[in-house]
């Protein structure tokens, strides 16, 4: 049995779903973070400080994960890694420009001169949008395999723009669930208005991808595919619509179930993503490159496994140690 | 104009991993200097070490900031920049690195929240380990990645199967010949890096009539520290120089600007290297000096450039690189000692020597950056030596592409550059006259040792 997944052609698979895992949990977490950054010019000043003292304490461990998921990709498929990255070359740097200023914001704003704390909230701001856009439209390109037609660009802006607003949804819902009063009200408000704006951009991305791509279209619209895929599809909807309850009803009072729209964004977050997984496997590069022929060495990749498996748990285990020392509701954060 | 995209290329990544190792070279050192501080403040319940504690973390968390963003933007690099390089050595350079983030960068990324606002939250001992387990994950983090980096200095335990490295001796390959060497250097580097960084800016607070314990404090500890690490790096430096001198000569010969093979080859102490005539000009030697140096004899054998025509680094940035560490070094060892001396033995500071102080605050970058062009560059026209030619290496992406995002990422960096320094400093001031009092350490600010009783 063990032998049999340790095989050489099957390994690359185990490391795909790593790599998948860390992409989708770095989707849920840092999509958090950034959406509360890209929420912050809505907020009154002190709101501001209470919004980016609830992420303070995880914003650095949630971006390791892109540098896992990334990590992985070079480590495990170097090919792909030298295609996909050289092709998104522009949207790459601009994520990076966006990473940097609102990684560095974070701390900046807290440190300097109190005239110049609105110039690294809007870079703060401006960082997390630029980010979240970039890696939309990053999703966009690879999903049509780096198609450069007009078509496609205009694709991949459809793709940002609904990042965007899923980073906006889950980051508002993260609000709802860790602070309380007036802005905890609003962000039911910004939950609500990004939930709409997500929902559309789902549905267009999902009508578009199969006329744009005949292979997914061919994938998803054939017997007996169209059950596997259906379930998707059926509890995306289902999860959006206790959203939309959740949504109606809170803040309850002692506030109970404010922790359900985070969950349930993130179930539609990780549901979109197994969807588009089941879309492109085999492949690694869509239609161009098979996970199989991307993988690194064997030897090299049991190298990598032995590693992944001694630290992946303690690594879960600590992220959750950390969330509990700093669960409930954000708090002024100080460091003596 | 055009450009060569292959130079772009490197300019763009020099730029970026230049950027980057000034904040690790400060992080991997300050987190120990952090524990330091806090192990001081278990032992002797002094408030002045925790306050120190609290100005030195918020340094500590904008550097970590600093070092993160870029080295995110460097991980991305690789595949952009330098495809060649993964397809070529993947199969060794990507468990490394794997290992690097799985094991360090989680280790801090995670621990550093609740080293930096946890103090309130956790009991104080967790504060502690969570103090240890960043400072631990900072310095593996700097292993893995210094191994392979000297790995690709000097590569062993592999073979080549079709153009492509496949590991056949992962002991060899983390214990290459030149590890331990750049490991030392490089982790004294750092240290030497923050001991500066807290010497001067602690001296900056000194000028502003700061007398507080804990600025003392951290003064003392810098300079003591310095005091003690600077032979030590020049002992380690020295026996790395030697390594280098085994494995890669043409390297040696660069950094020493010696073109023809000589029998008692001299130390030159200045020159205008001339790569086109392949010689020196208005040099300034010391007889016999090189080989005393090299192989401790008078007469010994040096071997010079053209033994490696077309096949050795471009001399200028390599000897000139070389001289500004020495010089640097050598200065820091003056600092260092002086101010040992009059804070060991007059218990205070002179004025001019406050000024040097402040004024050497970032003498540590200029030597690491100094040293890393030496060995970087000193590695051409190989980025894995002899397995892998930098050309090679590079992306197919067109040079105006690599251009304009070259000059956008020096953009941000110079902002950056100067908006960490000014903010760096502006803390230091606004601090004076918050830490505690020389004369009673428990009467001010003694929030510390307070909150620790009445947790007790």
């Amino acid at each position: 049995m063990i032998s049999s997944l340790l095989a050489p052609d099957f390994l690359p698979y185990i490391f795909a779903g790593l790599m998948g895992l860390s992409m989708v949990i770095y989707g849920v977490l840092d999509g958090y973070d950034l959406g509360v950054g890209m929420l912050t010019p809505l907020a009154t000043d002190k709101d501001k400080d209470t919004m980016i003292a609830s992420i303070g304490p995880f914003w650095d461990a949630n971006e390791t994960w892109l540098v896992l998921g990334v990590g992985l990709l070079l480590v495990a498929f170097p090919a792909a890694h030298g295609i996909i990255l050289t092709n998104l070359y522009i949207p790459v740097f601009l994520m990076l420009m966006g990473l940097i200023f609102r990684g560095v914001a974070f701390d900046f704003r807290s440190k300097v001169p109190a005239h110049k704390k609105p110039l690294w909230n809007n870079l703060f701001f401006a960082g997390s949008l630029l980010t979240a856009f970039a890696q939309g439209v990053m999703l966009g390109m690879y999903i049509l395999g780096f198609d450069n037609s007009l078509a496609g660009v205009g694709f991949a802006l459809l793709t940002g723009a609904a990042v965007c607003a899923g980073y906006c949804l889950i980051g508002a819902a993260w609000l709802i669930m860790k602070t309380d009063k007036k802005l905890q009200k609003n962000a039911v408000k910004w939950a609500t208005n990004s939930m709409y704006i997500g929902a559309v951009g789902i549905v267009l991305i999902s009508l578009t991808t199969p006329l744009v791509s005949p292979r997914i279209f061919a994938k998803w619209f054939s017997l007996p595919e169209l059950f596997y895929l259906a379930p998707i599809p059926l509890l995306t909807a289902l999860l959006l619509s206790l959203l939309f309850l959740s949504l109606r009803r809170l803040p309850l009072s002692n506030d109970r179930w404010c922790w359900a729209p985070f969950a349930l964004t993130a179930g539609m977050l990780v549901l979109c993503f197994i969807g588009l997984a089941y879309s492109f496997f085999p492949y690694i590069v869509p239609d161009q490159l098979l996970i199989l022929e991307a993988a690194s060495a064997h030897e090299s990749l049991l190298i990598i496994l032995v590693g992944a498996l001694l630290v992946l748990p303690v690594l879960l285990g600590y992220t959750f140690i950390a969330y509990r020392i700093f669960h409930g509701k954000s708090t002024h954060l100080s460091y003596d | 104009m055009d450009f060569d995209p292959l130079l772009l290329a490197r300019l763009q990544f020099a730029a970026n991993i230049s950027f980057h190792i000034l904040f690790p070279a400060i992080t991997i050192a300050l987190g120990w200097i952090l524990l330091f501080f806090k192990w001081r403040f278990n032992r002797t319940g002094d408030d002045k070490w925790m306050a120190a504690y609290f100005s030195w973390v918020k340094v500590f968390a904008l550097s970590f900031a600093m070092g993160v963003v870029s080295g995110i933007t460097m991980s991305f690099q690789f595949g952009t920049n330098w495809p060649g390089f993964m397809e070529t050595v993947g199969n060794i350079a990507g468990p490394l690195l794997a290992y690097e983030v799985l094991t360090a960068f989680f280790l801090e990324a995670t621990f550093l929240g609740i080293m930096l606002f946890g103090f309130r939250r956790v009991p104080n001992w967790v504060h502690t380990l969570a103090t240890i387990l960043v400072a631990v994950g900072t310095t593996a983090s700097a292993f893995w990645i210094l191994v392979l980096n000297s790995w690709m200095q000097t590569p062993v335990g592999f073979e080549m199967i079709d153009g492509v490295a496949h590991a056949t001796d992962w002991g060899a390959i983390i214990l290459n010949p030149s590890m331990p060497y750049r490991m030392a250097h490089m982790l004294l580097a750092s240290g030497l890096t923050a001991c500066f960084l807290v010497t001067g800016l602690s001296a900056y607070r000194w000028l502003k009539q700061d007398r507080s314990a804990s600025v003392l404090a951290a003064l003392k500890t810098g300079a003591y520290g310095a005091a003690i690490l600077i032979p030590l790096q020049i002992f380690i430096g020295d026996m790395h120089g030697l390594n280098t001198l085994e494995h890669q000569p043409q390297k040696v010969a660069a950094m020493e600007g010696l073109w023809e093979t000589t029998a008692g080859a001299p130390l030159v102490l200045f020159a205008l290297p001339d790569a086109r005539q392949r010689t020196n000009h208005y040099a300034l030697e010391i007889p016999h000096g090189a080989s005393w140096f090299l192989t401790h004899q008078a007469n010994g054998v040096v071997q010079g450039l053209n033994e490696f025509i077309g096949n050795h680094p471009p001399v200028a940035p390599v000897f000139w690189g070389f001289r500004i560490m020495v010089g640097v070094g050598m200065l820091m060892l003056l600092a260092a000692w002086l101010t040992s001396y009059f804070l060991a033995r007059k218990h205070t500071l002179p004025q001019w020597l406050s000024y040097g102080l402040v004024a050497m605050t970032f003498s540590g970058w200029v030597a690491t950056l100094a040293g890393w062009y030496v060995t970087e560059i000193g590695r051409q026209p190989w980025l894995v030596t002899g397995v892998l030619a930098t050309k090679d290496a590079v992306s197919a992406i067109p040079a105006n592409t690599v251009g304009v995002t070259f000059i956008l990422y020096m953009a941000v960096y110079a902002f950056l550059f100067v908006a960490y320094i000014t903010t760096l400093f502006y803390l230091a001031k606004k601090e004076v006259g918050q830490g505690t009092a020389p004369t009673n350490p428990t009467t001010e600010r003694g929030a510390a040792t307070a909150y620790i009783k009445e947790v007790k």
